[in-house]
This record gives C-alpha cells, structure tokens and sequence, in this order.
C-alpha cells in the first residue's frame, strides 16, 4: 500500500484545490477567489473592433502645422505666400517673389526645421513641399492610437459599464469588450464619434447659396445644420458659411455637463480652462452682432448671434437635443475628442435573453448527454463502470477548476467543449477496460489483467489525446473570443481526462485489489 | 455486457477495394461540389458583412420581413428561418457591413416593426468587415495548416518511433513551406502543397504508419467540408474549431488499431500482414466502436439539445466522428497493407 500512497495525496490534492477553486462560482463571496468568467455569447455585451484612421491624425496635424506657418507668416507680414495642403499630409507653399522667397525659407528655417524641403520652380514660380519626416508621423500614428484609447476608456467609464475591458489590438486597432451592454446603438454612437468640438465664425458678408451651388470663397466652408422634425420625423439640412479657421476647440474645456433652460429643454453647459476663456472673451469681444458656430464632427451644432463679449470662461451648447443625447455629448465633451476618426471593422453583440438561453440549452445538453454516458457506463461496465463515472464527474470539477485558476471564459463553444470532453473523457477508460478484458480472457488473474490492462494502454491513451491536445493548442493561438474557449475546455479536458484515466482510475482499482483478494472482477 | 465478442473475425481487409473505392467516390462527389459550389460557402466571419438574429413576439410572415428590409435598402439579405417554427426567430444576412454607421440594428427594429406589425426583439448582431474577414480566413487556414503541420511531425516521430527522422520530415517541411511563401502563394495552395511535400517525404523515408494516419487524415477533412457544401451549410469560426478537433480526434481509433498491428506483427511474426491487419482490426473492434459510439452519444445530444447557434459546429463534429472511425479502419490499415504489396514488387 506505502508504494502508491504519494498518489493518494496528489489526487487528494488536485481535488481539493478544484473545489476550492470552483465553490466560489456557485457561492459568491465564499472566499476570495475568482468566479468562472462568462463569455459575452453567454451573459450578453458587446465585443468591438475599431480601428484608428491613423493617415487622418496625421493630415491634422499637418494642418495645425500649415495654420502654425500662416499664423506666422500674418505675424511676419510676409503675404502673397500661397500654403496649401496637398495629398493629404505635405503642405506646397507657391511664391512668386523672390525676395519672399528669402524670407519665407528665413521663417521656415528659424521655427519649421524639423519639416523636410523640397523646393522646385515650376513656370517661374517657386514650389516648396513641405513635409513632417516619416519618424515623426510614425510616432503621431501611434500617440493617436494611445490617446483613442485612453479618450474611450474615460468615455465608457463615464457612461457607467460594468467590467469593460478595453485594449488594443495590433497596430491601431482597439478592442472593446462590454458586457450586460442593454443599449448596443447608443454605446456604439458614444464611444464611435470623433466629438471634435470647434468654434467658427458665420460669414454672413456673402451668400451662402452661391457657395453650396459649388462656388466656395476661399478660406471658406460649408457645414450644415441637421435638423430633425420631432413629428414627422422628416430632416432637413440648413447650410452655413463658415469662415475655415477654428477659433477655439475642445482641448480647451475643463467640463461640461447637462443642464435645463427654463422650458425644461436640456442643453449642455461647458466650461474653458483659463487659456479657453481669455480667447472666448476676446473672440467674442472682437464679434458682436457676428453669428459663432459650435461646430462638433463638423456638423452646425447652433450659430446664436454674440450679443457681447462673454466673459467668466462658460458658454452653452444648445440644439435638438433628447435628454440622453445631452447627456452623451456632455460625456464625450468631458472625456475630450478622438485625435483621429474610428471605424467599427468588427461588432458582435448578443442581447442578455439569448445568452440566458444558450446557457440553458448548454447546460441541458451537458446534463442529458452526461447521463447517458453515465449509464451507458455502468451498464456496460458494471462496477469497472461506476469508477469510470465518477472519474467522469470529476473530470467536469477538474475543467470548472482549471477555469477558474486560469481565469479563463466560458463560452457557448466551450460547454460544447465540455460536453464532447465528457464523450472523450470515458474514452480512455474504455480502453483500458477492453485491454483488461481482453487479458481476463486470455486466462489471466484479476490482478495481473489490470496491471497488463493499464499498462499496455497507457501509452495509446497518450498518444490519442496529445494529438487532441496539439489541435486544440493550435487552435487556442489562432482562435478568437469564443472559440478560444472552447481551446481552453477542450485542452483542460484533456489533459484532465488523462489524470483521471491514468491516476485516479488506477488508484481505485489498486485500492480495491489491494485490500482483498479478488477473484473476479465486475467489469 | 459485450456488442462485440471477443473472437470477432470480420473481413476487413478482404473487402478493401469496395472501401477503396466507396472513398474515392465520396472524395470525388466532395471535391466535386466544392468546384460548382467554387469553394465553400463563406459565412459572416469569413466573406464579410452583416448577421442579425431576431425574435418576433408573434408569428410572421417572411415576406414581411423582406419587405421591411426594403425600405432601409437591405432588400437584398437573406432571411431564414432559424431553430423550431414556434420560436418566431430568424436570421438576416447581408453582405453589407457598416463600418461606423450608427443606428443600424435600431433602424432594422423599427423597419421590421414597421412591417409586421408585431414586437422585434434584436438579439444577436454580428458585423464583420471585408478586412476583417479577411484577417479571419487567413487566420483559419493557418491554424488547419499548423495543426496538420505538428500533428504529422508527432506522427512520423511516434508511429515509427523514430524521432530522428521526425525531424528530418519538420524541417524539410518548413523548408518547402519556406520557399513556397517566397513565391508568395495563397494559403490553400500552401496547405495543398504542404500536403504533398509530407506526403513525399514518407514515401522516401518509408513512414508507411505515418503515411496511412495522414491520408485518413486528410480523407475525413475533405469528406466532412464535402459533405457542409453539398448541403449549402456555412463555414464559420466554430466550424473550423470542429475541422480541428476532427484532425486531433480522428486519429484516436487510428493509432489503436496501429499500435495494435504493431504488437501482434511481434506476436505472429510468421503469418502476412494482410491476416496481422485484419486480426488487429478485430481485436481492437470493440474500443474502436464503443470510444466513438459514447462521443456521438454526447455530440448528437448537443445538436439536438444545442440550438441554433451551436448547430452546425455539432454537425461537423458528428461527421468526423463517423467518417474518422470509418477511415481508420478502412483507409488507414489498408494503406500499411498496399504500402507492403508495393515494396514486394
């Protein structure tokens, strides 16, 4: 008996710690351990992947970086320099004076060296591209990346979702997790726009008709106002002219939250740091009785008139807004804008009923199958059967316990994983039993038909389930979300099946031939 | 109790030109339907676009539904019926994916609701766009083929317990994998030419156990996509998560009945491999039977019991399972028996 004793304690401990780790699933709060966690097809949420439209970050930069040089050339009054912004991120400056020339490359040498020249002359005038070198626009992409992701998570968790789990994925995606989610659209909505918040002056000096039609001014823009009957339902589009350059933007908020005007219609209220506010007063100082836009994603939020100069640092955004709308913005404002556009490449979102009836049919079928294995057992094996069965329910504790300690997920493909793991686990026992057999009638005694019988299998079994197993690590590597869970359960049932086949089988069967002779065998 | 007595004796091996050839011709109708079918039948997380799964609280009319869509210009999905008549529940399938539109599944509730007239409740949405999709596909065939990949390698190393050799067959495998991709190719050809490259270095390295488990191998794979095509059903994720867990389950019966020859060709090593085989195959009848009868028992239950959403992937599984005992038994064992035939000629 001392020889196999150490088996005794390593089955006993393997057991013990799986209860341990599973009872808290079932007792919440028994004592500090993990639950098993539920994959979103099974309690229902959200699973996003958004990527990160890096090329646009860098057009604004470049932008800022255009409008820096205007700023500077206005401040220089260096003028008839013409700087625009070509194939997205470089900036051709035409100047036909060569003196400006001079003077242009001075200015550009002094505050702009970090951008790389390449000037040409083109029918006597000159031509220099600018561009920001690729290193530099690298690292803008990937800042955009990082500050997308840091401006989502602040937004997520001021829209209040229990355990989100956000993260990025590659090289400009993010990965969105959000469970128990109940407004799948309005989640989306928040967490999907840009919230580019920008404060412009209506050019109300020309005729906005003329500029729709295709004729724009230059150095201005069109943007509309979306308008949405609240009957009808009906929308209708109102155009501005807009004087291009931004004023003011978000960056400079320090909050914004929701507020109700004596009609009890919400609009937001925002507050700018102190830098916002100085230039709010003097833009709005410098503006009376000139129409301001408050422009978000580039669509015409309001225009009111500036009826004085504002001072104290507060403004409001008033529009058509429902309460939840206000809210949203006022939670997108906050958490600030998304340095570049995001496109959804991926959603699945399952409602919170369909995962409560996956559960259910999982678990049934988990049941149902699991109990005509069980007595498909005993009434094949007889009493070898019983201890096949309960190293079958064991294998199911072992499973739950492994995934728990691992922290792993359990989703729908991984209950069918458990579920094919309860056919494959008896798998082993079946081979061993049909290996004893065979030796029983081969006139062997009981004794040494078990020893022969485990002995001669054990190799096969292993061999049979290491073949599993490399499929299922294999597929663990490359799976995504759900079917990962089913790797996981796959491969803890294998490898679990192996213990019980191998060790805890054998151990009971020792245990019963040990204590007494047996002559015959229920098998 | 026993279905299977001990002294068993069926001719197997006698009758393997009838499996032979009941094989090719499941492999020919299989790849046969691929060709019309041009290739498999791409579900939403390979080709791309747009699946939403709803439940009416009442019954409804197809049509009504399809004219819903219309009106929001998805006249075009598909629409079916999913899981039991009662149920009320179907599954729309577009090939639009909507990259950052917002208000999607909120305009199908109020197009459908608009429609039919009764309550829509969403309750399943999965969008995946062409790129991802893409990513996806890539993704999938890269696992069959490293599955397939390691899976030989712990073969040719096990059967023939040469592990010298395994090795040998690893790295000139990745070698010819390495120059193929310099051709850049795409990655079923790659499977396909990694196949034949396995295939070829087994013939000259003389791994007959190796060579008989991969051609079952690949012969259930084939019969299983086969048989998804000839029905029209769609390849998704968990159905290459089933292909996978064929390629590792599949093997089981195989390798008994292997490790079975090889233990008798000791014990009669007087008698021809064609009475060796058969014998084997008898003896280890009962386990080959009973360890895919109790896996069925559990995987028909999940398809019964499953629903919708797990169904196919249950499909495919009960497919390999009876496909795989099938082929190790009649693909396999006979393969080491024509192998032998050839090297006497």
């Amino acid at each position: 008996m001392k020889k196999f004793s150490w088996k005794l304690i390593l089955v006993f401990a393997v057991i013990v710690a799986a209860v341990i780790h599973v009872l808290p699933t079932f007792e919440p709060g028994l004592w500090p351990h993990k639950q098993i966690n539920l994959g979103l097809d099974l309690q229902g949420g959200m699973h996003l992947v958004l990527e990160v439209d890096t090329a646009k970050a860098v057009e604004g930069q470049v932008e800022r970086i255009a409008q820096e040089i205007r700023d500077q050339l206005r401040k220089e009054r260096l003028r008839k320099v013409s700087l625009n912004r070509i194939d997205g991120n470089k900036i051709s400056a035409t100047i036909q004076d060569p003196q400006i020339l001079e003077k242009f490359n001075a200015l550009l040498k002094a505050d702009f060296d970090f951008l790389k020249r390449s000037p040409r002359t083109e029918s006597g005038a000159s031509i220099i591209i600018l561009e920001i070198p690729a290193a530099e626009a690298e690292n803008t992409k990937r800042l955009a990346v990082d500050q997308a992701l840091e401006t989502i998570r602040n937004r997520i968790d001021q829209f209040g979702v229990a355990e989100p789990d956000i993260r990025r994925q590659g090289e400009k995606r993010i990965l969105i997790q959000l469970p128990g989610i109940k407004d799948p659209d309005r989640a989306k909505d928040l967490i999907g726009r840009t919230a580019l918040l920008e404060f412009k002056l209506v050019d109300d000096t020309q005729d906005v008709n003329t500029a729709v039609k295709g004729n724009v001014p230059a150095g201005r823009e069109v943007l509309y106002r979306v308008d949405e009957d609240p009957d009808t339902g009906n929308i209708t589009k109102v155009p501005f002219l807009l004087k291009k350059r931004t004023l003011l933007t978000g960056a400079n908020l320090t909050n914004a939250r929701v507020d109700f005007d004596q009609f009890n219609i919400p609009h937001v209220s925002i507050n700018f740091d102190k830098k916002g506010a100085r230039d709010f007063e003097r833009i709005t100082g410098d503006n009376v009785n000139k129409r301001l836009a408050i422009v978000l994603d580039d669509t015409v939020a309001s225009a009111p008139v500036i009826q004085e100069k504002i001072a104290g640092g507060q403004a409001r955004i008033t529009g058509d807004f429902t309460l939840d709308e206000a809210k949203d913005l006022a939670i997108v404002l906050r958490a600030g804008a998304l340095p570049a556009p995001v496109n959804i490449l991926e959603e699945r979102t399952v409602g919170p009923s369909l995962g409560a009836d996956s559960i259910r049919k999982g678990l049934l079928s988990m049941l149902i199958g699991g109990i005509l294995v069980v007595l498909f057992m005993v009434v094949y094996y007889k009493g070898a059967g019983v201890i096949a069965d309960v190293a079958l329910i064991l294998n199911i504790i072992l499973i739950a316990g492994g995934l728990a300690a691992a922290g792993a997920t359990l989703t729908l493909p991984g209950i069918a994983g458990i579920i094919l793991t309860i056919g494959m686990a008896v798998d082993a026992n079946v081979i061993i039993f049909e290996r004893i057999r065979e030796e029983l009638t081969l006139g062997r005694t009981v004794r040494a038909a078990v020893d022969a019988g485990f002995k001669r299998a054990t190799l096969t079994i292993l061999d049979a389930n290491v073949t599993t197993l490399i499929a299922a690590i294999v597929l663990f590597q490359f799976g995504t979300g759900p079917i990962k869970g089913f790797a996981v359960t796959l491969s803890l049932g294998v490898i679990a099946s192996l213990f019980t086949a191998l060790v805890l089988s054998r151990l009971v069967f020792d245990y019963i031939l040990g204590s007494r002779k047996v002559k015959t065998l229920s098998i | 109790m026993r279905f299977i007595k001990p002294d068993i004796n069926i001719e197997f091996i006698g009758r393997k030109k009838i499996a032979f050839f009941l094989s090719i011709v499941c492999i020919a109708i299989s790849v046969l339907s691929l060709i019309i079918h041009k290739g498999p039948r791409l579900g939403v997380d390979f080709a791309g676009g747009t699946l939403v799964q709803i439940k009416f609280a009442s019954t409804v009319r197809i049509d009504d539904i399809k004219s819903g869509l219309g009106t929001i210009g998805l006249g075009k999905s598909s629409v079916q019926q999913f899981g039991q008549q009662t149920d009320n529940e179907f599954l729309i399938r577009t090939e639009i994916s909507y990259e950052g539109g917002e208000g999607f599944t909120t305009d199908i509730k109020n197009a459908l609701e608009s429609s039919t007239e009764g309550e829509v409740e969403i309750r399943r949405v999965e969008m995946v766009g062409p790129q991802v999709g893409e990513d996806l596909r890539k993704k999938a065939l890269f696992a069959m083929f490293y599955a397939l990949l390691f899976i030989t390698i712990y073969i040719s190393g096990r059967f023939e317990l040469k592990w010298m050799l395994s090795g040998v067959v690893a790295a000139a495998l990745i070698g010819a994998v390495y120059i193929f991709n310099l051709f850049s190719v795409s990655i079923p050809f790659l499977i396909g030419a990694a196949l034949i490259v396995t295939l070829i270095i087994f013939w000259f390295l003389e791994l007959k156990y190796a060579m008989g488990a991969i051609v079952a191998l690949i012969h259930d794979v084939i019969i299983t996509v086969g048989i998804f095509s000839i029905l029209d059903k769609e390849f998704a994720l968990p159905i290459i998560a089933a292909l996978l867990t064929i390629i590792g389950y599949s093997l089981n019966d195989t390798i008994i009945v292997f490790d079975r020859i090889r233990e008798n060709l000791r014990k009669y090593h007087k008698k021809p491999l064609a009475f060796i085989i058969n014998r084997s195959i008898n003896e280890t009848l009962g386990r080959t039977i009973l360890t895919s009868m109790t896996t069925l028992v559990v995987v028909v239950t999940l398809f019964i019991l499953g629903g919708g959403i797990i169904h196919d992937f249950a499909f495919a599984l009960i497919i390999g399972i009876v496909v795989g005992t099938y082929s190790s038994i009649f693909v396999a064992s006979p393969i080491l028996l024509a192998w032998q035939n050839h090297a006497k000629k």
